[in-house]
């Protein structure tokens, strides 16, 4: 492979560049947008997957052929987020889905109402 | 089959105990992944439920979380010179930029010290709600996996320099550099969704 003569990182810097520009970005959403709050969770989530992917692809090294073509890296990064997507949605499913908490306290009810006020923009 | 050697690729994958031991490491990190999620759909399913503590939009701050980030980000970085190096062949890169990775994250753990002595401060402690006790497992469990790395590698840094770039130095390395970008990916997501949301919503 080329990759271990070559004098400079080409890749790790993109990678680098990328990962600053999209956290900005990210908090630009977050905090600078008046975007409604369901698509700025959605944007934001997005953001950090692609984020991870730039980590796993352009700084782990999980597809250089040493690795096996990244086959076991592949395999267990595959299996360890479905398992994790299935343990948070499926505790939020069962947990929060559908349910309004606001029994407790008052602090919670007002979150919830500014919740509303804010998707209605 | 273990004294067969290869004559070329990177140093850490030229033995079968070098292959085995990364992929015993990708098997780790995937039970790590794992972990990971069940504090974050504890603290998902927690969410909101401050009771008498302050909120998370009123004490994050973007401003620190930002530079935590960042320190974070840049460190992941030069770890991954710190293996560009190694692969060169060269001792003396791989430490120097094993060292700033090194400085890096204990600026990181730095600031996420000052940050909870500052939110225990304004009433928000492991104690105070049940949000409070998710929040602080979950950035602390991040922060015990920061503070073990360092550790770590400060022991590898001097193997590094005692003995060289050996077939078993050069894969405890690689190793370790899994090790610390996936702490990096497991801070993208509580980057975005315990302190960006909790700061939106």
């Amino acid at each position: 492979m080329a990759e271990h003569s070559k004098r400079f990182p080409v890749q790790h810097i993109i990678g680098f560049v990328l990962s600053i520009v999209l956290t900005v970005l990210a908090a630009w959403a977050a905090l600078g947008s008046d975007l409604p709050v369901k698509w700025i969770i959605a944007g934001i989530m997005t953001l950090a997957v692609i984020q991870v992917g730039i980590q796993l692809f352009m700084f782990m090294h999980m597809t250089e052929r040493e690795s096996g073509g990244g086959h076991v890296p592949w395999n267990m990064m595959f299996h360890g987020f479905v398992l994790a997507a299935i343990i948070v949605a499926g505790s939020l499913f069962t947990m929060s889905f559908g349910f309004t908490h606001d029994h407790d306290d008052g602090g919670n009810h007002q979150q919830e109402e500014q919740q509303e006020e804010h998707s209605g923009h | 089959m273990s004294a067969h050697e290869m004559k070329s690729g990177p140093l850490e994958y030229r033995t079968q105990e070098g292959q085995l031991s990364i992929l015993g490491f990708w098997i780790f990190l995937a039970a790590e992944i794992v972990l990971f999620s069940t504090l974050f759909a504890t603290y998902a399913v927690l969410f909101g439920r401050t009771a008498d503590a302050p909120t998370p939009g009123e004490l994050f701050e973007i401003k620190t979380v930002l530079i935590m980030t960042f320190l974070l980000l840049t460190s992941s970085f030069t770890c991954g010179i710190a293996i560009h190096q190694m692969r060169r062949g060269s001792v003396k890169g791989l430490i120097t930029w094993l060292i700033i990775t090194l400085v890096l994250g204990i600026g990181f753990l730095g600031f996420e010290i000052y940050e909870f002595i500052h939110y225990a401060h304004e009433g928000a402690t492991l104690q105070s709600s049940a949000f409070w006790s998710a929040f602080f497992t979950l950035a602390g469990t991040h922060g015990l996996h920061v503070t073990l790395g360092i550790g770590w590698a400060v022991l590898l840094l001097i193997q590094l320099a005692k003995r060289g770039l050996t077939p078993v130095t050069s894969r405890k390395t690689f190793i370790i550099s899994l090790y610390w970008h996936f702490l990096d990916v497991v801070w993208i997501f509580i980057f975005t969704s315990v302190y960006l949301i909790g700061m939106v919503v």
